[in-house]
């Protein structure tokens, strides 16, 4: 079929998890604005490609009325020049390019900035914080590891090329044959449908990571483990002392680690056993661990609010500097306290996943969504605009999990703007509003001229 | 476009011209330096004031996925050392790994104004320059991390000397960097690959290649200056930080055989032993080491010189970073990259009191002392392993106060003063001539920057204007005026406009041919695909194209644009 309006676009990037594979051949129906095929994505990708076509919505709805997109940033422009405890919050689901202007925006309003960082893998942030890691790109496990440890996490459901791209089934320059180099074990509490792909399975009890982990850590080092460690966390000592000489004895070991970990009982804690453990490892052979990440580029967002303000997520400018304060500046905190009077959500739906309060909050306060669908928190907002979709219709900059940087190919144009030309212009207008950036209160100079 | 300008009454150190604090005007109009403006245009009076060009910083670690790791790795470091938003500069964090708009507006507020990123993976091009269009006022490149790359070497093993030069062009094209950058070479296949083992000798096999680090050394010299690049091969040597490891750079050193090699922060290589025993505490070699740079005029150097403090290893040297884990036992970070490169990184601080960081310390100053050409021992810290580029001030201050460095070197631990020469070179003092040398116009010309470093005509109005003063530490700490492209950045010690620096990058001639060789490898090996690995225009914003030798002599341009 040689039709002008069927256009191929190869080497395309899939930005619907933290895989990040920029491999697809999309088959676009220009004129339907429609992609009809995406070769080589997965379930999660398909569905990603097909369900993201053009809608025939408003360009900005402002208290549930119909809006241009320049009204719409007037509107929010005012919103965020008036409040004086602003937030913003999202950004895991848009380019680091748009990320960019929404730190920006947060230093010079004095605002707050949070990512899905925070409800995510934010404790394994504040372990690497205490600890640091030892990590590779995904390349290096996909040619080197010969032993690959995932705990608390479901791949096959949540990110489904990471076993055959790169941990599981590929033949890599010192794995020749693939799936039969290496030894496969898989951590958790439930069977799932990423269980079958394991060597060895550890059914470990609920709640009980930090203790195996610990435990490996004691036997790694040839502290002696007593055998009750069994009625702790279900998995006989004989099975952790297999595993630690697995462990010791491979060439390049890794752990991909999920949410199992961190959003358990013991958090980063959790995170940090692990990560000690890798780093414990290395005084035997080489180990790495990395934490699979979910959102197509959150990883970007980590990146660039750490470039801009030397923290990863739940930074607060109010003082007129980046401050970090994770329980404090993080946004569940934040809105469950009733600290904020303004939100600007990008790329993000917290009001169908956050905590109740939150949610009672966030009905209180004038909010702005950026998003390309109608969400639960986009149906609260003062001021709801609909963006063009990254990876799809926008070009930029997405993360991989591996911090590896990707630049997208857009499959074809939205008439929607993107989410960064919107950030600009709510930016450019917060300046003319504010005069520059916002100046902290001067306390000192306040208190001296009573 | 910025207005035109006249600075009067100021003591010009322009070395590159042969100026050495003549008082004469500087003239500036569109960005650069002009013979002579209107008698419209604005007067700064500069009257007891001292003139140079912008400094330049030839090596450091600023930017990109090591430098962000780094510092994400140190809430502690920013929380003390907050940098303030003004009006119209943005906010940030300052420690050891500032944030990027900290870092670019610190290094203005010295008098810097263009600063390379030392070590980039390739695959880290993209984050690097998007960290690098958040680092305001400055110019600035990065060099990329070839020494241990696996394709590099499986073309050189196999004697495919003219691939293995038409893919370091393209490298270094498709990732937009300015230079090649060995690191350890050698290292890595046995670090990823052999259990976190190190290579230690030139002659030495490579893991499971048919190579040696003499052999790639070699062919990394013969290819960049076949290629002509502006900056020769950047070198950072075998058993950095090693006792006796001097010998491992005289070695590497003479493997240029008169081809022009620069090798960075070679304070940390000079080392010596006691009787020849390796396991024990160094001694200084710097003399041995300055002498061979005075006598071989194709290599150069930067100093890499250690202040006492607070300091961020970080290096593409991973069995390095591991090493120094041992003393500190805190913090570490490990950040492989699938074929390209290594990388360890850890808080670590010098201390005054300690043998081996007051050694390190002594032969930092013992290299400037004993340099007998300025405008090839150059400046640098290896910000922030050697201390923060926030200490040069004191660092020029040592060189220049006979006195100050007395008190000193009163304080530091005095075994290690025993066994180093710096006692020997109390005589010396250096000028502030010679200053403008190794900060900026010397940093400039190895690099190959022709339109840096000076202030003749046609060259960028980056220029810097410090107030004299006795104290030099406080004179280089304030400059009373910065300009940069010919806009005054700092007027009276304050900001007073903000501004986007360039991105300086090559784009050596390659044979496009050279794909097919380089693509298949992509397909099997990496994770990314080939067509999506070289960087494109959209990341570069504001850049300049530095010419390398072959397309200088086509153009006739001798600064590209």
């Amino acid at each position: 079929m040689s039709d002008e309006n069927i256009r191929i676009v190869p080497d395309a990037t899939c930005t619907f998890c933290g895989c990040v594979c920029d491999d697809m051949v999309l088959t676009v129906d220009v004129q339907q604005h429609k992609i009809t095929k995406s070769q080589n994505a997965c379930v999660l990708g398909k569905a990603w490609f097909k369900e993201h076509g053009i809608e025939d919505r408003p360009f900005a709805l402002i208290g549930g009325r119909e809006a241009t997109t320049e009204e719409g940033i007037e509107e929010a422009a005012q919103i965020l020049a008036r409040a004086r405890f602003p937030i913003i919050y999202g950004l895991s689901d848009t380019t680091c390019e748009a990320q960019r202007v929404a730190v920006a925006i947060a230093d010079m309003i004095g605002g707050n900035i949070d990512t899905t960082t925070s409800v995510c893998h934010g404790p394994t942030g504040i372990a690497f914080q205490g600890l640091g890691e030892s990590t590779a790109t995904l390349g290096e496990i996909k040619n080197r590891a010969d032993l690959i440890i995932f705990w608390g996490g479901n791949p096959a459901e949540a990110h489904p090329r990471l076993f055959a791209r790169y941990a599981v089934t590929p033949k890599g320059m010192y794995i020749p044959n693939g799936r039969k180099d290496r030894t496969i074990v898989l951590v958790d509490v439930r069977r799932t449908a990423s269980t079958p792909v394991a060597d060895i399975f550890l059914q470990v009890k609920p709640r009980s990571d930090f203790e195996v982990l610990w435990a490996l850590r004691a036997l790694v080092k040839g502290h002696k483990v007593d055998p009750s460690i069994e009625q702790r966390t279900g998995i006989a000592l004989a099975v952790l002392e297999d595993l630690v000489a697995r462990m010791k004895s491979c060439r390049f070991g890794a752990f991909l680690f999920g949410m199992g970990l961190t959003m358990n009982r013991g958090r980063h804690f959790n995170a940090g056993a692990l990560l000690a453990l890798a780093t414990d490892l290395n005084e035997f052979t080489h180990f790495v661990a990395a934490p699979v990440r979910g959102h197509g580029n959150v990883t970007g967002a980590d990146n660039v609010v750490s470039w801009q303000t030397g923290y990863p997520f739940g930074v607060n400018f109010s003082r007129g500097f980046p401050r970090f304060g994770p329980g404090e500046f993080t946004t569940v905190d934040v809105l469950a306290r009733g600290d904020a009077d303004a939100a600007m959500i990008i790329a993000s739906d917290p009001a169908s996943n956050f905590p109740q309060p939150a949610i009672d909050h966030l009905k209180r306060i004038p909010v702005i969504t950026l998003d390309p669908k109608t969400s639960v928190t986009s149906q609260l907002a003062r001021v709801a605009f609909t963006t063009a979709t990254y990876g799809i219709n926008v070009a930029g900059t997405a993360y991989r999990m591996d911090n590896v940087p990707i630049t997208l190919r857009p499959a074809f144009a939205s008439p929607y703007p993107s989410d960064e030309q919107i950030l600009r212009g709510i930016r450019d207008r917060v300046r003319v509003l504010l005069g520059g950036n916002r100046m902290p209160v001067d306390t000192s100079a306040a208190a001296a001229a009573l | 476009m910025a207005a035109m300008l006249r600075i009067v009454n100021g003591r010009v150190y322009d070395p590159a011209n042969g100026m050495d604090g003549v008082v004469r005007d500087v003239c500036v109009e569109d960005g650069r330096i002009v013979a002579d403006v209107p008698p419209e245009a604005r007067k700064i009076d500069a009257g007891g004031m001292v003139v140079m060009p912008g400094g330049v910083d030839i090596h450091c670690h600023i930017a990109g996925s090591k430098v962000n790791l780094a510092r994400k790795l140190q809430p502690e470091d920013h929380r003390r050392d907050p940098h303030l938003r003004t009006r119209f500069t943005r906010s940030g964090t300052g420690g050891t790994v500032p944030s990027t708009f900290a870092t670019g507006y610190r290094y203005a507020a010295l008098g810097y104004t263009a600063a390379m990123e030392a070590a980039v993976t390739p695959l880290g091009a993209r984050h690097t320059l998007e960290e690098l269009q958040d680092t305001p006022v400055i110019d600035k490149g990065f060099f990329i991390l070839v020494g241990n790359n696996v394709l590099l070497y499986r073309l050189l093993q196999e004697g495919r000397h003219e691939e293995f030069r038409h893919t370091l062009a393209w490298w270094l094209s498709a990732t937009k960097s300015y230079a090649p950058k060995l690191v350890n070479p050698g290292s890595d296949e046995l670090w990823k690959g052999g259990r976190n083992a190190n290579i230690t000798r030139l002659d030495e096999k490579i893991g499971p290649f048919d190579l040696t680090p003499r052999k790639v050394i070699s062919a990394f010299i013969g290819a960049a200056n076949d290629l002509g690049l502006p900056h020769p091969v950047h070198i950072h040597c075998n058993n950095l930080g090693h006792t006796g490891n001097y010998e491992t750079t005289l070695e590497t050193m003479r493997i240029a055989e008169g081809r022009r090699a620069h090798i960075t922060h070679i304070q940390f290589h000079s080392y010596g032993s006691v009787a020849g025993k390796s396991g024990d505490n160094p001694t200084s070699k710097a003399r041995e080491i300055a002498e061979f740079v005075n006598t071989h005029p194709n290599i150069s150097a930067d100093v890499g010189a250690v202040m006492f403090g607070r300091s961020t290893s970080m290096t593409a040297d991973a069995p390095l970073a591991y090493m120094l884990r041992r003393f500190g036992g805190g913090k570490w970070v490990n950040a492989d990259t699938e074929h390209e490169s290594g990388c360890g990184i850890l808080p670590f601080t010098y201390q005054d009191h300690i043998y081996t960081n007051a050694l390190q310390w002594a032969i930092g100053l013992e290299l400037f002392l004993l340099s007998e050409d300025p405008w090839r021992m150059v400046f640098s810290t290896d910000h922030p392993n050697g201390g923060s580029f926030m200490s040069y001030p004191k660092l020029i201050r040592l060189l220049m106060d006979r006195e100050f460095r007395k008190e000193e070197m009163a304080k530091v631990n005095q075994a290690a003063l025993e066994n180093s020469g710096l006692r020997d070179c109390q005589g010396r003092e250096y000028s502030l001539y010679e200053i403008a040398i190794i900060t900026r116009a010397g940093p400039a010309r190895l690099l190959g920057l022709t339109s840096k470093g000076h202030l003749g005509v046609g060259a960028d109005a980056d220029i810097t204007i410090y107030e004299e003063n006795a104290d030099k530490e406080l004179m280089f700490s304030t400059p009373r005026y910065v300009l940069k492209d010919g806009e005054l950045i700092i007027e009276d010690h304050e900001f007073r406009a903000d501004h986007e620096g360039r991105v300086l990058h090559v784009a050596p001639d390659y044979d496009p041919a050279i794909e097919q060789v380089i693509q298949p490898f992509f397909e099997a090996f990496y994770t990314i695909q080939f067509a999506n690995y070289p960087v494109d225009a959209s990341y570069l914003h504001h850049h300049q194209v530095i010419p390398t030798t072959a397309q200088m002599a086509a153009t006739g341009s001798p600064a590209g644009s």
